[in-house]
């Protein structure tokens, strides 16, 4: 398994995930780089995406859709923020309207993509920070440990 | 994700992103509260209360039942699960990203 770590840090709202790909950086940078490569590794598992607008510069929109098991289509982008080729990329990550216009009533994590060589291979960190909404914190601190009594302390902490 | 789930998740992103709501939904989750015992808590009129604790029902954070004269409102613990479970949900579509990844790099090897 090429995850090698996953943290939460609920005071930065963020989930930093750790892996280690068997590739050179400009290999994995290839990936993102190229739409129809995209595509192959975006979207989970039952729910193929298709990547229609990719332009992956600052400023730049990267549009998809998913397609669910009965043909349903869910539309998501990325607003390309920071570009730091083959290093690491910024983008916000959002759920779109049909016409791939991004939906902002739906809450938009923000995700740093950073690839660094490590030996013949890349170490790879995904920081995804969740949208600046009070609710999505809540969730966030409500997610992380079973069992009410801990959730109202986690509450309590963040109301205090 | 389902749309229904997407639906849900829009609606306990809306129910908790104001404070006040935050604050019932804590106290409902201690114990069991009276709408107006909650209404005390607040400088705001028990209609904007009774607002609230129906946008939090409406969410599937927190459920109603009438007790006599009063309006009782105690937190939905599988609706908190459910909330959990998205958070789940996102950690596992970033490591089926990086699974896919991995198997595109496999499949060039071989």
């Amino acid at each position: 398994m090429p995850v090698t770590d996953i943290t939460h840090d609920l005071d930065a709202r963020t989930i930093t995930i750790t892996a280690r790909f068997a590739a050179p950086v400009e290999r994995i940078w290839q990936i993102y780089a190229d739409p129809r490569q995209l595509e192959q590794v975006w979207g989970p598992e039952g729910y193929p995406a298709t990547v229609v607008d990719h332009d992956l510069r600052p400023g730049g929109l990267v549009t998809y859709y998913m397609t669910g098991p009965e043909g349903e289509r869910f539309p998501g982008y990325w607003k390309v923020l920071e570009v730091d080729e083959p290093r690491s990329f910024s983008y916000e990550d959002g759920f779109a309207h049909e016409d791939f216009t991004p939906n902002t009533e739906l809450p938009v994590s923000t995700c740093v993509s950073t690839f660094t060589a490590d030996g013949d291979g890349t170490r790879a960190v995904y920081v995804t920070t969740f949208a600046d909404r009070e609710g999505l914190q809540t969730v966030l601190d409500m997610g992380v440990e079973e069992g009410t009594r801990s959730a109202m302390n986690q509450i309590d902490a963040l109301i205090a | 994700m389902q749309e229904g789930e997407e639906d849900q998740a829009d609606a306990w992103f809306r129910a908790l992103s104001d404070r006040t709501r935050r604050d019932i939904l804590r106290r409902a989750l201690a114990e069991e509260q009276s709408v107006s015992a909650l209404a005390r808590n607040y400088p705001i009129s028990l209609t904007a209360v009774q607002k609230h604790v129906a946008a939090l029902e409406r969410a599937g954070l927190l459920r109603r039942r009438r007790s006599g004269r009063e309006t009782l409102a105690r937190a939905d613990v599988d609706g908190l699960r459910a909330a959990a479970r998205l958070l789940e949900e996102l950690e596992r579509r970033g490591r089926e990203h990086i699974d896919r990844i991995d198997e595109l790099l496999d499949s060039e090897g071989e």
